[in-house]
């Protein structure tokens, strides 16, 4: 099987993998990271999504041999070394903008791929970035709200 | 309004304070002064249904080593923080902090048999045994501490997981205290119960501990779990729910795809075990390339499914009957109306998961499943095993919302498990047959006939209600389980599970002196189950739309003509309570406002709604504007969970109003991804502001259905307020509008 180098999180990993694979099995299977869910594999619900090269994608009909040097980020890359939560998960929390929370991870990168693009969007372009996002607990006003505060706290107001 | 508290645990501190105002909190740490400990007050009503199998204390609770407190509940967690729920309550009933209870939920052998988490009933039957059990055990402690001290029990203090003298530094925790035993005493009444005014947690906002790890994607699900060797499987399934595998040719598989490791064929069931995730999802799409299916016989035409559905109905049967329904008030008319829904999805976001292990002698199953004891009972009826041969733990999924697909993914598992033992086999559900195998909320006609008497007031009332079955959930019954009825040997169903969930709220909770209600049962083409709420959404749909119609027959407020047929004070109070909210809410040309009330299962919990829509009249799309609940639960356990809970059904009912219908051609199912079954997305969300009225007196009631029923409705008249059109057919979309 051909071997793929990732930049992953800020680390560089070699996979062993059919060049088909899509990137959320990668990271799911492989690389064991809880972050990124399947939901359909269809790019219908965004569960799936990752930061490439700074802006929120959904990995579930990635190809790996698509990847090539791209820079990846996951949930579990987002929080700095010393464990202090980026200011979307920070939010996130402290606004309980969830109930089962499978959506979360989709929801918090697109939110952070968003304000890394517009750091103070309204709330017709938060609805907009989180468009392809669905959350079926529909805790969609809390996340609206916690995509506020985030922007909020990023901009020290 | 209430305010959500959103503080940080020390403020919270400050703000609750611990029953005498101005006391140094949590003195007892420091070692100075004595915290004033709240009053007892025996409670002598009824114990919950959950105890009758689990009388005894240490079922619910058992100390560790170290003097904290581990709690047990046989319920699982959907996303309705449970968790939190029954952590407030033991630790309330304990005078521990938080941090000190630990709560173990639904795990065979291990936890009680709480049968099904569902219908709200998680806080009154779970979290209720937890409040007897933390209280009685609570005394208990103090006894025995007062014996191993030899001090009055009234000269010991119990505060945050230690019991002390009031007169000298003497203490022991509460493992000290039981020496490595547990409390093995039955719950008796009368239960000296914590005095409410002394409540640290319970009624509080308190923030979810869980919601803190998902964020860092450290919230472990059904599909999170690994195991070393653990292998990844799929099963094929039918061409059709009749479907018969006439032959799969797998002899190119592992040539075309790499690391397959077993195909597992069981009559027309179909399996296939590999070393990775996406080598199955391959595999599975090659063995349906390489099988021959029979068809399945053609579903009825959708357009005319609730003729047909009317027409293979069974007699009915009389569900309420009082008064006399002919007597038809002088010079007064008759009004009739029909309604209909169409089959809804659950529509989880994570498609099902089921994880099993055969280690020879026991089935190890992981699922999250709503109901691990009976699911339990039917896997080990369709596997001819001894139940106790089976070991199955809860494991959190995503939202389900019902009886969906769990059971079926972790029986797949369990059927792939004993035929590759010793490893692992984790099973994966595709979008595709999430939403095409799911057992759907079922489609349900209803007509109405009301009179009114020369005062406006309903004099006489009947319901027609049309519905399948409201639960099919595995039990006794194997054939429960998808999986039993395509084995070698294919089990049918035998019963027709829970029909009753059909005419839940189907009689109006108002003062109508003539009243008849009448299911008509059938048997519909598509596999149905319960979907949150059950019939509810349906029934209360219809009466709250009829109500209104009937309030503009009488000239009526709608608010006003409600009010006119109530007596409970309670229901009253949301009522008045949605009018406060909405009052001085200002309308535009095209816009307004609808409401609608109902009280879950006509026993339970209030609820009113509101909604305000703008319909524009040239191309018939709806906008939902806002949305507002008035709701009373009872007690309120956790009141941030509570909110959280209201504001999802009302979205999601929302979704269902105004998008959603199960789709079917020939004999397939159309609506087979999130293009083909439109669910709300962000652009579709309103604003929403609910309002709870706390009843710290009343028993605690669930609140995870309570707001869907009346959203419906409300939507519905807000859209007939908005633009004249009244819509009896769900979903109401702008085609109906112009049509
Ligand atoms: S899993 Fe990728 S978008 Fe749904
Ligand atoms: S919180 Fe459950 S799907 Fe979003």
């Amino acid at each position: 099987m051909p071997k793929f180098t990732l930049h992953i999180n800020g680390l560089q990993k070699v996979i062993d993998t059919e060049p088909d694979t899509p990137l959320l099995y990668v990271l799911r299977d492989n690389l064991e990271l809880n972050g990124p869910k399947f939901g359909c594999g269809l790019s219908q619900c965004g569960a799936c999504m990752v930061l490439v090269d700074g802006s929120a994608v959904t990995s579930c009909m990635r190809p790996i041999a698509s990847i090539g040097d791209s820079k990846i980020t996951t949930l579990e890359g987002l929080a700095s070394e010393n464990g202090k939560l980026h200011a979307v998960q920070d939010a996130f929390n402290q606004e309980q903008a969830a109930q089962c929370g499978y959506c979360l991870n989709g929801m918090v990168m697109a939110s952070v791929g968003l304000l890394n693009d517009n750091p103070n969007p309204n709330d017709s372009e938060i609805r907009d970035a989180l468009q392809l996002n669905l959350c079926r607990c529909s805790a969609h006003t809390r996340i609206i709200q916690a995509v506020k505060t985030a922007s909020k706290n990023l901009s020290g107001k | 309004m209430i305010e959500l508290s959103k503080t940080s645990r020390r403020k919270f501190l400050r703000d609750i304070g611990y029953i005498s105002v101005g006391f140094p909190l949590l003195s007892s740490c420091f070692g100075e002064q004595d915290p004033v400990v709240a009053a007892r007050v025996n409670y002598e009503g009824d114990l919950p249904g959950s105890m009758r199998n689990a009388s005894k204390v240490n079922a619910w609770l058992h100390v560790l080593e170290d003097g904290r407190v581990m709690v047990f509940s046989g319920k699982v967690e959907l996303g309705q923080g449970i968790r939190t729920a029954i952590r407030q309550v033991a630790a309330e009933e304990l005078d521990l902090e938080l941090d000190q209870v630990e709560v173990h939920l639904a795990e065979t052998g291990v936890t009680p048999d709480e049968g099904y988490t569902a219908g709200s009933s998680s806080v009154p039957n779970s979290a209720m045994s937890v409040r007897y059990a933390a209280a009685t055990a609570r005394q208990k402690l103090l006894e025995l501490a007062s014996a191993k001290l030899n001090i009055a029990e009234e000269d010991l203090i119990l505060y945050n997981g230690k019991v002390k003298s009031k007169k000298s530094n003497q203490s022991l925790n509460f493992a000290e205290i039981l020496e490595g035993a547990q409390i093995d005493m039955e719950v008796t009444k009368p239960v000296p119960l914590k005095i409410k005014s002394g409540y640290r947690y319970v009624g509080k906002a308190i923030p979810r501990k869980d919601i803190e790890k998902m964020v860092r994607g450290e919230e472990v699900y059904i599909q999170d779990l690994r195991f070393p060797g653990m292998v990844h499987a799929r099963v094929l399934r039918p061409a059709g729910y009749q479907s018969k595998l006439v032959k799969v040719d797998d002899s190119g598989l592992s040539t075309a795809i790499s690391g397959i490791i077993k195909t597992v064929v069981n009559g027309s069931f179909v399996g296939v075990i590999t070393d990775r995730e996406y080598q199955a999802v391959k595999a599975e799409a090659y063995l349906r390339k390489h099988s021959e299916w029979t068809p399945s016989p053609s579903f009825p035409k959708q357009e005319t499914l609730f003729a047909h559905l009317k027409s293979i109905a069974e007699k009915p049967q009389s569900i309420r009957n009082e008064g006399d329904i002919t007597t038809t008030p002088n010079g007064t008319d008759t009004f009739k109306a029909s309604y209909t829904k169409p089959y809804l999805k659950h529509g989880s976001i994570g498609p099902a998961c089921g994880i099993a292990m055969y280690d020879g002698e026991i089935l190890h199953i992981w699922s999250h499943s709503q109901g691990i004891y009976p699911m339990r009972r039917a896997i080990a009826a369709m596997l001819k095993m001894e139940q106790e041969k089976l070991h199955v733990i809860a494991v959190p999924g995503a939202g389900c919302f019902g009886h969906s697909t769990a059971d079926d993914a972790a029986t797949d598992a369990a059927i792939l498990a004993l035929s590759y033992p010793g490893k692992h086999i984790r099973v994966q559900w595709s979008r595709h047959d999430e939403h095409t195998w799911d057992p759907y909320g079922t489609a349900m006609i209803m007509e109405l006939e009301a009179s009114l008497d020369a005062n406006g007031k309903i004099k006489t009332w009947k319901t027609d209600v049309w519905t399948d079955s409201h639960s099919m959930r595995p039990d006794n019954d194997p054939a429960t389980l998808l999986d039993t009825r395509y084995l070698e040997n294919p089990v049918q169903l035998k019963g027709r599970g829970y029909l009753g969930g059909g005419h839940r709220n189907a009689d109006p909770y108002y003062s109508i002196p003539n009243m008849q209600v009448n299911a008509h049962f059938f048997n519909g083409p598509l596999r149905v189950s319960s979907l949150r709420s059950l019939g509810s959404y349906t029934t209360i749909f219809s009466i709250e739309s009829f109500m209104d119609e009937l309030a503009e027959k009488a000239g009526k407020d709608p608010l006003e003509f409600r009010l006119a047929h109530l007596e409970d004070a309670r229901a009253i109070a949301v009522i008045n309570k949605i009018q406060e909210m909405c009052n001085g809410e200002k309308l535009e040309e095209g816009e307004g406002i609808g409401y609608a009330f109902s009280r879950y299962k006509n026993t339970t919990a209030y609820a009113t709604a509101a909604a305000k829509v703008s319909v524009d009249r040239a191309s018939g799309t709806i906008k939902l504007l806002k949305m507002w609940a008035a709701v009373d639960v009872g007690e309120i356990i956790n009141l941030d969970g509570i909110i959280n809970q209201i504001e999802g059904g009302m979205l999601q009912a929302a979704s269902w109003t105004l998008k959603e219908e199960v789709t079917f051609e020939d004999n397939k199912i159309t609506s087979s991804d999130w293009r083909k079954y439109p669910v709300f997305r962000f652009s579709d969300i309103p604003e929403v502001e609910v309002a709870m009225i706390d009843r710290p007196n009343e028993a605690a009631e669930g609140g995870g259905e309570v707001s869907m029923p009346p959203t419906g409705a409300a939507i519905a008249n807000a859209v007939y307020n908005a633009c004249g059109k009244r819509v009896y057919d769900l979903p109401i979309t702008a085609e109906k509008i112009l049509g």
